[in-house]
């Protein structure tokens, strides 16, 4: 939102003060000042001037010869504008001077000499008009420096909008100078306004609120033989400094209001609506709106009507139809509150944000309703004198907001602060800002004035922040806390994350990647990855980023295939969020989970697929002291995951992952030549499994026996963690370790040799003595199918 | 016997001079010193002398001895020192110039940030929090004071799921979840990855990180937050960090500030990264609202807190001059492959 000064100076004498200083004051206290703009510095040297003759150029059809009448004689002058003619009064840009940082020097125009320029309001940066010369139409004399006539002079500040989410009363200059007032500790003046009481004679409005739940008040007022269509020029300026532009004298004045009062306002031509209803409507229908376009109107959309016309969307727009038009010499002024929320949905609905559905959101204060109808009138009778009221001021106040009273006391400003603010500063600055306070010794009772009652200060803590923002956070001193120590506790879920990416990176030399929540179709697509059934985004950017992803690997496959040209070998992985559907509760089935991608094109395929294997029992090991048990997935659950080589990874018998080689459908739209291998891990699971306590053994100060057992691999596969179990449920306590030293593919079969490692700690052991062991062991595992290596 | 002895003394002196290694030498060693060696064979050759000649003949021979003695220690030291030069002299030059290309992992940018985030809370006894990605509407805006249809929800452009929950849109959405888990006195971080429905350019992201942190007790004050925002950045930056409070509005603070930095830059002098005004906005924070405490389970007539959201993803880039904030969800290892430690 743009802010004149000059409109903050009609309402707070700032004379003597630096602005700009003031101004970044409000900033650190109030709202976020985003930009400073001094407005008509570059402008002087122009002065009021009269166009003595007009002379066509004998060169151009568009240039004029003028000799113009500055009050000290006459100056030659060439100028293009349209509408100039003898005697006109302009606004005359001396040699020397500059408009809008426009130099203006004495040129030679198409031959002929000219020693100034005639200006358009755009040219003097008053208003977007170039379609010809500024016509004054006042009596000024001539020579009269054009910046004592008009306001060109102005500072205008730009506040961030957002800033003021929570502030209803900061949408107008006048709640703005509120706030400057305090700052600057001097007086707020109240504009103008008109005594409505004297027309209580004249006949009242028609106004019927069938909403009362959506509209808090609604005032109404007629006036006819209004005569002046154009408001006055530093008006004009006042609007367009703050991004406005002037249509006509009432267009303007609602405007105006608004800008000035924040209570926006609607002038409907007396001719098209006399009487009003806010209501809704049953049946939806079209309404055209004053920019032209057709709005469908829903049941839940409050409309003002004439009748059962509509008229107008309530606080949004008003229609096309009773617009005010260039004949338009009577009207009927709206000054209403509606609901916040209402407003809020329906200019949602319709796509539609204006000035003033932005300042109904905010939930406006109903008071203000009657202070702007009184002040439109103020302003209307001053420009035009002739113009009559002709009803009498017509209140329909629906429904009250509740005075707000809240006790504080200078206790509780001490505890919430940190720091000493003397009560008499809590009291002059709530009293500033408009508070009723009653105090008693250091105990404040407190009325929240009306426009900052509607929902902006309900409680005690509100209070604070008034007391503090005006203090000024740069005047706080700083204190540390008097907490006392508690130890601090990080739990598995956070620690796991942390220890399995160092060990991914620092043994695996993996790279850690993120990558969005949802699947991209495309990308899947590319890869021949179908999107797997799941709860969908409904306000993607494109459809084809709706899908949730079900799983980590396929957007870790798409990386691989778009960092092929990164090295011949490389690993990516990445802890992150996936949904796998809806709980039964309905809600999202959330899971972290770490993927892993390896990509090679010196490795084979076998090597990478068992180097997940190694990194998750790396990863079972170094966390939980635990190992993790792998066997053949016979039914993979994606369509992606290789029907052969996929392993499910468990622990403590709960499944947490899987690892596999990709489908040859998907492996070769990567890289025909390159190996890949992926897995996954479900971290919350994994996080859940309890640490086994490390155990100490005893170093034994005897020998230990190594005996090796080559085991013959069946087409069925031999599943080594069945293998281990039954050669520990064998082999005794002096069994201290089952492991595989070769795995051997050859003509005649592929076989398998384990070691076990038979140690006492009491003695040196004998193979002899072992040997009705292995036998047990070899037996059995026989039983189990496993037949030694011939 | 002086002539044996002398006779005897040259022949060993061509043997020491003649021994090339330690092996000959202790060869020589045995031959003159050993017990069947040549001195040995003197001293039982002394047994037909007279007394005086045994007499003189022992001094003789002992002060041979110990000449050959030290004669062999000293060739030893000699020979070891030389096999020792001899060995460097011919020991191979590695070249440690030479670089080989070695793998090595790397971890993304914004677990390093977050990690020398979690550093700096740790030594100030927060707890680090883990929190989900998809949350429903209490927890991201009932309970965090912004009503149905309250403007501050356009702040923020949500992405909704089909099943009526949503992506989280701010950190914050773990205050009641963590207030309601650990209860007051409560000191915890909780970074985590946010959700916004923007278009993305260099600029702006979709899908980006935010750090929240919470502290809560008895008396915790605005000077309090003060002080420790800028203890913290400090910290954060490595350097003294000024910071200024503006008021800010968020439903969940009350009062609620936007914080500023003194400006990285440019130190506070000014800079077109600041826009000249020598302060760089960074975070939001402010005094916890009372109904979000009371949301959470804790009472705000007896304990008061101040929450702060840093934007990770932000400090990312500016502590690594990145420029595109795309580049941190691109999966390029071009990129993201620099990261290898902190």
């Amino acid at each position: 939102m743009l802010l004149s000064m000059n409109w903050i100076s009609d309402f707070v004498d700032l004379s003597g003060l630096d602005k700009v200083a003031l101004i970044r004051r409000f900033s650190l206290s109030t709202a976020e000042v985003e930009d400073i703009i001094v407005k008509g510095a570059d402008t002087y040297g122009v002065i009021v001037a009269r166009i003595a003759s007009v002379e066509n150029h004998p060169n151009s059809r568009k240039l004029h010869l003028l000799k113009v009448d500055t009050g000290k004689g006459l100056v030659d002058c060439v100028c293009g504008a349209p509408n100039v003619r003898e005697g006109m009064t302009v606004a005359f840009a001396q040699a020397g001077g500059s408009v809008c940082g426009n130099a203006i020097g004495e040129a030679t125009v198409a031959g002929y000499k000219s020693f100034g320029m005639c200006c358009s309001e755009a040219e003097l940066g008053i208003s977007a008009d170039h379609s010809g010369l500024m016509e004054i139409t006042e009596e000024i004399p001539l020579g009269t420096d054009i910046k004592s006539v008009y306001d060109i002079d102005d500072i205008i500040f730009e506040v961030d909008n957002k800033s003021l989410t929570n502030r209803p009363d900061l949408w107008g200059h006048y709640g703005i100078a509120r706030e400057f007032a305090t700052l600057a500790d001097r007086s707020l003046k109240t504009p103008p306004l008109v005594d409505t009481d004297a027309y209580n004679d004249l006949p009242a409005v028609d106004i019927t609120i069938a909403e009362p739940m959506l509209c808090y008040r609604y005032i109404g007022i007629k006036a006819d033989n209004i005569k002046v269509k154009v408001s006055p020029v530093n008006m004009r300026i006042r609007l367009y400094y703050c991004g406005s532009r002037a249509i006509n004298l009432l267009a303007d004045l609602t405007n105006y209001v608004m800008m000035e009062l924040g209570q926006p306002m609607h002038a409907f031509d007396l001719r098209r609506a006399d009487t009003i209803t806010v209501r809704r409507f049953e049946t939806p229908f079209s309404f055209k709106t004053l920019d032209g376009q057709d709005r469908a109107i829903d049941g839940n959309t409050l409309m003002i009507c004439k009748g059962d016309t509509p008229v107008a969307v309530a606080g949004v727009m008003g229609g096309l139809e009773s617009e005010i038009e260039d004949d338009t010499d009577s009207l009927l002024l709206e000054s209403a509150c509606f609901d916040g929320v209402g407003i809020r949905k329906t200019s949602t609905r319709l796509g539609l944000r204006t000035d003033a559905s932005m300042r109904y959101e905010k939930m406006l204060d109903p008071e203000l309703t009657l202070f702007a109808t009184r002040r439109f009138l103020s302003l209307l009778l001053s420009i035009d004198s002739g113009a009559r009221v002709i009803s009498s001021l017509t209140d329909v106040y629906a429904r009250r907001y509740e005075t707000i009273k809240l006790t504080i006391d200078k206790a509780y400003v001490d505890r919430y602060t940190g720091i000493d603010i003397s009560a008499d500063q809590i009291e002059k600055t709530l009293v500033a800002l408009g508070f009723g306070v009653v105090r008693t010794g250091d105990v404040f009772d407190v009325t929240v004035p009306s426009w900052r009652a509607t929902k902006d200060v309900t409680i005690k803590a509100d209070l604070i922040e008034e007391i503090t923002r005006i203090y000024g956070y740069d005047n706080f001193a700083v204190n540390t806390t008097k907490s006392p120590l508690a130890p601090i506790r990080r739990e598995r879920t956070n620690t796991d994350d942390d220890r399995i990416k160092d060990m991914l990176v620092a043994s695996y030399a993996l790279h850690e990647v993120h990558s969005y929540i949802w699947c991209d179709a495309v990308k899947y697509k590319e890869l021949g990855i179908e999107i797997e059934k799941n709860v969908k985004v409904i306000n993607a950017q494109t459809p084809d980023h709706a899908t949730l992803r079900y799983s980590m690997v396929p957007t870790l496959l798409s990386f691989l295939n778009e960092n092929r040209a990164y090295a011949d070998s490389f690993g990516i992985f990445e802890i992150g969020r996936t949904v796998n559907g809806l709980k039964d509760d309905g809600t999202c089935d959330e899971h972290k989970r770490l993927g892993i991608a390896l990509f090679s094109r010196t490795e084979d395929e076998e090597t990478l697929y068992l180097r997940l294997r190694d990194i998750f029992d790396r990863i079972a090991r170094n966390i939980l002291h635990k190992n993790a048990d792998f066997a053949v997935d016979s039914a993979p659950r994606y369509n992606w995951q290789h029907p052969v080589n996929t392993a499910s990874v468990s622990i403590d018998g709960k499944c947490v992952g899987f690892f596999s080689v990709p489908h040859p459908a998907v492996g070769s739209k990567i890289d025909k030549k390159a190996a890949i291998a992926f897995g996954e891990l479900d971290m919350e699971a994994f996080s859940r499994i309890e640490i086994a306590t490390q155990k100490y053994v005893e170093p034994s100060k005897f020998p230990g026996i190594d005996i090796d057992l080559s085991l013959r691999m069946d087409t069925d596969g031999l599943v080594f963690g069945r293998v281990a179990d039954t050669i520990r449920a064998e082999g005794g306590e002096t069994l201290t370790d089952v492991y595989v030293v070769d795995v051997y593919h050859g003509e005649d079969g592929d076989s398998v040799t384990v070691r076990m490692t038979f140690q006492s700690g009491e003695r040196t052991l004998s193979k002899a003595e072992l040997q009705p062991t292995i036998d047990k062991i070899v037996e059995t595992l026989a039983k189990d199918g496993y037949a030694l290596k011939a | 016997m002086k002539q044996k002895i002398e006779e005897l003394k040259g022949r060993f002196e061509a043997g020491l001079s003649a021994a090339r290694d330690e092996a000959e030498l202790d060869a020589l060693r045995v031959a003159f010193l050993g017990k069947k060696g040549e001195i040995t064979d003197l001293l039982k050759g002394m047994r037909d002398l007279t007394p005086e000649g045994k007499k003189e003949a022992g001094q003789l021979i002992n002060t041979l001895k110990n000449e050959v003695e030290a004669s062999i220690t000293a060739r030893a030291e000699a020979l070891k020192n030389e096999a020792l030069e001899r060995a460097i002299r011919e020991a191979k030059h590695y070249n440690p110039t030479l670089p080989k290309k070695t793998d090595r992992g790397s971890y993304h940018p914004i677990t390093l940030v977050a990690r020398r985030l979690a550093d700096i809370f740790s030594g100030m006894g927060f707890t680090v929090e883990d929190f989900v990605e998809v949350v429903d509407d209490y927890q991201c805006f009932e309970a965090l004071n912004i009503p149905k249809y309250h403007p501050a929800r356009d702040m923020q452009d949500t992405y909704y799921l089909e099943n009526g929950q949503l992506l989280k849109t701010q950190t914050s959405a773990a205050q009641n979840h963590i207030m309601k888990k650990y209860g007051a006195p409560l000191r915890a971080i909780f970074p985590g990855r946010c959700f916004r429905n923007e278009a993305t350019d260099a600029c702006h992201e979709n899908t980006f990180f935010q750090m929240e942190g919470m502290m809560i007790d008895k008396d915790i004050s605005i000077s309090n937050l003060i002080y420790f925002m800028k203890k913290m950045l400090s910290e954060v930056f490595e350097s003294d960090i000024n910071v200024r409070l503006r008021p800010g509005y968020f439903p969940f603070t009350e009062p609620g500030f936007e914080l500023d930095i003194s400006c990285t830059i440019c130190g506070g002098k000014g800079c077109p990264s600041c826009k000249n005004s020598g302060w760089l906005e960074l975070c939001p924070c402010g005094m916890i609202h009372p109904n979000v405490l009371i949301a959470g389970g804790i009472d705000p007539d007896e304990y008061t807190g101040f929450a702060f959201g840093l934007g990770m993803t932000r400090l990312a880039m500016m502590k690594y001059g990145v420029k595109d904030i795309r580049d941190f969800n691109s999966g390029n290892l071009k990129a993201l492959s620099q990261f290898e430690s902190l």
